[in-house]
């Protein structure tokens, strides 16, 4: 086995999330690219290794072949480049490659990227694209859809842990606030509780504010071992670890249908090999594609009991000087879901976060380390990467 | 050996919709059409309700009734409809197959506008009374269609019932059968049309009341029986008022066909029209009691048949829901509702 | 869309006609949908398939305000997950019921209904979902005069 090296991110950007009506996945790709080279201060031909994660550009664009695309279109030829998918943990799961090819030792300067382009189609029609994340024959053929299946975690929620609306509201409230003073947001906008409550429904109990929105959208981070990104910037985040868990494809057959073991299990892990304890961790950037996912990922990654994460979102100590801020950028809800882009997008804003660059109102001050969590379908992928900023 | 029915079975759709909701859309006076008709509200299927799934879960509850049959055993399906979801590929195998019966089972769909099942239910007792099966069954089941606005729109409905035909734990059995048959014009829908045509009054006496009478006396007449040895008469009923005067013609009195003139809660569910009708009376027959039934089917022929219900009726009905409590099981919809469920509205 | 093509609508057919799954006659535990392995006696456990009675338990629900295309009909649809009396649990529809007596742990049974039709001329996809349960016409029997 070869000797695991010590990674660091030299890198991370991401492009403005919403709708790009100017931009296509190449487009994007180019955009998200260019920025994280010259931030990196390397040059594109210091680059050995591209992983792009990405959804699914053959039904949101009728493009597949996405690896070969973004090496093209980005001038990197010949160098090797593939496309990982594991639905909206698409990003995460590319960030995991790139982590073990630099770790292993087997290269040293690697790109990893995600994109997605999902305005292009109609919303039903994307709608009907992200169904291919859940299980096909069982759950979207009798009419499920992605809200739906986490309105059923949350209905069940509210049963067992008499979670209120007004508490996934309260979520949503946050995100926005923090969208709002995010440059890069998909929504700039807040919003009050009162707002969120009487937005439509879309799949009781989940209303529109408890959903994150169709985004196009692209990130980029550059990996090196730490001993040479320290060559390229005084302030490599180290990766302490990176690890994924897998569950069941459909909620049918789930051990507890309020749990998300994929994260329990991905986060134990990542724990485990980072020799970090929950205490220690600064800030989350947690996969809240709908409010009810954020509550469960607070309570999965081991931040408090289960149950319980509704009273650290009625304190509001999910907010930056509580407990464990969560979703600093606006999470998914606010700051955008380009599935693909999303778990990159989350590295971005850890690293910004780590090297104190976060906007004006959004930084956690003395942040030392943080936690992405980024969740492929209802948990069937959990990747978490944690995150310090050890190396500077 | 004993032939007859070994399970029955039927389903109406939840929903209904009032003929006075219909007339106001029309500008018509529903005083004056339920009085004329006899028909106070009809059935209506669900947007997931077809002849298919109307005709498996009658056909399901036939199953429960005919205790101890194995699906292996029902070696014919006939699904009678004017309705069937597909011009071209049978409801029937969809049954057999939601069923279990698959694959060592024939199965078709008639069509003979409202009595395509009971010419289903000829076909297996021939079947099984020359010794080719065990059992066979025969479903009526029909959404009937009418065009926006017509007369018939008060009336037609959803709704069915299967009959299991055999030799073996007969609960009712059935005694002799004949038909009536002759080429009259008085209902039809052509090929690719989306909506029935009629011709009027001429539906009336050439049609429904020369068939449903002649095939009637014509039965008892072969079987030396006299209107006052059935304790029913059950009737196709495409309205309140024909099975009536049908009866009155032919000898019964009132009492005599009420206890199957469903027509009146659910409309006129086409094929599955008598055979509702019948399983009303099953529902609460005592052993011994005799039913003539006489479909009528427009074009035109009726199917007539002697039943003695046999003393396993009493265990057996209990095994599966009443009629009545599918007539009981309602929800009422407005007429855009009605419009949408029914397709109305086109691209 | 390939997924619903009529060789992928076919090849699960049955199972969702008659609400078909597995038994593992070694230990006894049922599988749903179909499964080629018991998880718990892996290569000693011998699958047998399996008709559920359809009988059950909401152990949750959702109405769905926002759908695709294929079932934009159906709006506003109940979704449930369905704890059926064997064990397993199966997603599908609730139909026949008011939004308002909906609440986890009502009683349901499967009924037979159409899943949805592929365009206009295309093929219907039937396959099982599920109703309120009433057991109370039993009364009716004993009314001399229905
Ligand atoms: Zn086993």
């Amino acid at each position: 086995m070869l000797k695991k090296r010590e990674v660091a991110v030299i890198s991370a950007v991401t492009t403005k999330c919403g709708e790009h009506w100017d931009k296509g996945i190449k487009d994007l790709a180019w955009e998200a690219g260019v920025k994280a080279v010259e931030e990196a201060g390397i040059s594109g031909k210091d680059i050995e290794y591209l992983v792009v994660g990405n959804m699914s550009g053959g039904m949101f664009v009728g493009q597949e072949h996405i690896g070969a695309l973004v090496a093209d279109f980005l001038g990197l030829n010949p160098i090797p480049s593939l496309r990982v998918e594991a639905a909206c943990a698409s990003g995460g799961v590319a960030f995991y490659q790139g982590y073990l090819a630099v770790a292993s030792g087997l290269y040293d300067v690697v790109a990893v990227g995600g994109v997605e382009k999902m305005t292009d189609v109609e919303p039903e029609q994307a709608t009907s694209v992200l169904a291919g994340a859940m299980d096909f024959e069982w759950e979207a053929y009798f009419g499920a859809t992605f809200p739906a299946l986490y309105a059923l975690i949350a209905t069940r929620y509210m049963h067992e842990y008499r979670l209120k609306p007004e508490t996934l509201a309260k979520i949503a409230v946050k995100n926005h606030y923090y969208g709002s003073l995010n440059p890069l947001a998909h929504f700039r906008n807040k919003i009050t509780v009162e707002e969120a409550l009487t937005s439509p429904l879309v799949a009781d109990p989940l209303r529109k504010y408890d959903c994150s929105p169709i985004s196009d959208g692209a990130a980029v981070a550059i990996l090196a071992p730490l001993d040479i990104a320290k060559k390229y910037t005084d302030t490599p985040i180290v990766v302490e670890a990176s690890a994924i868990a897998s569950d069941t494809l459909s909620l049918l057959k789930r051990r507890d249908l309020c749990t998300l073991d994929a994260t329990v299990n991905a986060a134990n892990k990542a724990f485990q090999l980072a020799h970090i304890e929950r205490e220690d961790v600064d800030l989350i950037e947690v996969h809240d594609c709908f409010s009810i996912a954020e509550l469960l990922a607070i309570e999965d990654l081991g931040f408090c009991k289960k149950g319980e994460a509704q009273n650290l979102v009625e304190e509001g100590q999910t907010y930056i000087g509580g407990r464990i801020p969560v979703n600093t950028d606006g999470g998914l809800k606010a700051a955008g879901h380009p599935v693909g882009a999303t778990g990159v997008k989350q590295i971005a804003e850890l690293v910004k976060q780590l090297r104190g660059e976060a906007d004006k109102g959004r930084q956690v001050d003395g942040a030392e380390v943080g936690l992405a969590h980024n969740i492929g379908g209802t948990g069937a992928t959990a990747v978490v990467t944690i995150l310090s900023r050890r190396g500077a | 050996m004993k032939v007859g029915i070994v399970g029955y079975g039927a389903y109406i759709p939840k929903w209904r919709i009032k003929a006075e909701n219909i007339a106001k859309v029309w500008g018509q006076d529903a005083q004056t059409i339920t009085n004329g008709i006899g028909v106070h509200e009809k059935s209506v299927p669900s947007l997931d309700e077809d002849t298919a799934t109307i005709a498996v879960e009658a056909a399901r509850n036939a199953m429960k009734r005919a205790n101890g049959v194995k699906p292996s055993e029902i070696s014919a399906v006939y699904v009678g409809s004017e309705s069937h979801p597909y011009a071209v590929k049978p409801t029937a195998v969809t049954v057999a197959e939601a069923l279990g019966l698959t694959p060592y089972v024939t199965a078709a769909d008639t069509e003979f506008a409202c009595k395509a099942a009971t010419a289903g239910i000829q076909a297996c007792l021939g079947l099984v009374k020359g010794g080719y099966m065990k059992y066979g069954m025969s479903i009526g089941a029909d959404t009937a269609q009418s065009a926006p606005g017509d007369a018939l729109e008060y009336t037609a409905a959803a709704g069915g019932a299967a009959y299991i035909i055999g030799g073996d734990g007969v609960l009712a059995e059935i005694e002799g059968t004949c038909s009536y048959t002759q080429d009259v014009p008085d209902f039809w829908r052509r090929e690719g049309s989306l909506y029935p045509k009629h011709a009027g009054r001429f539906t009336g006496e050439p049609a429904y009341f020369e068939q449903i009478v002649k095939c009637s006396k014509s039965l008892m007449e072969k079987l030396g029986t006299k209107p006052s040895d059935y304790t029913y008469v059950v009737f196709h009923m495409p309205n309140g008022k024909f099975p009536l005067k049908a009866a009155s013609i032919l000898g019964f009195d009132t009492k005599q066909v009420t206890p199957s003139l469903i027509v009146q809660k659910i409309g006129n569910t086409y094929s599955g029209s008598s055979l509702l009708g019948l399983a009303a009376v099953l529902d609460r027959a005592k052993p011994g009691e005799r039913v003539l039934m006489t479909s009528y089917g427009s074009g035109a022929g009726s199917d007539s048949f002697s039943i003695t219900v046999t003393d396993q009726i009493e265990e057996r009905r209990r095994l599966a829901p009443p009629v009545q409590y599918y007539i009981e099981r309602k929800g009422y919809l407005s007429y855009s509702i009605y419009a949408k469920n029914r397709k109305l509205f086109r691209e | 869309m390939s997924a619903t093509a009529p060789p992928a609508h076919w090849r699960r057919m049955r199972e969702r006609y008659r609400l078909l799954g597995s038994r593992c006659e070694t230990c006894g535990a049922t599988f749903f949908p179909t499964t080629k392995v018991c998880p718990k006696c892996r290569r000693k456990g011998k699958i047998a398939q399996v008709e559920f009675s359809g009988r059950g338990k909401v152990y949750s629900y959702t109405v769905i305000h926002s759908a695709p295309k294929m079932f934009e009909q159906f709006t506003p649809a109940v979704v449930a997950l369905v704890q059926l009396e064997e064990g397993p649990m199966v997603l599908s529809q609730i139909v026949d019921t008011d939004h308002k007596e909906l609440k986890v742990g009502m009683e349901v049974e499967a009924c037979f209904r159409k899943l949805f039709e592929q365009e206009q001329s295309g093929i219907i996809s039937y396959g099982f979902k599920f109703r309120p349960v009433n057991d109370h016409w039993g009364k009716y029997y004993d009314n001399k005069d229905i």
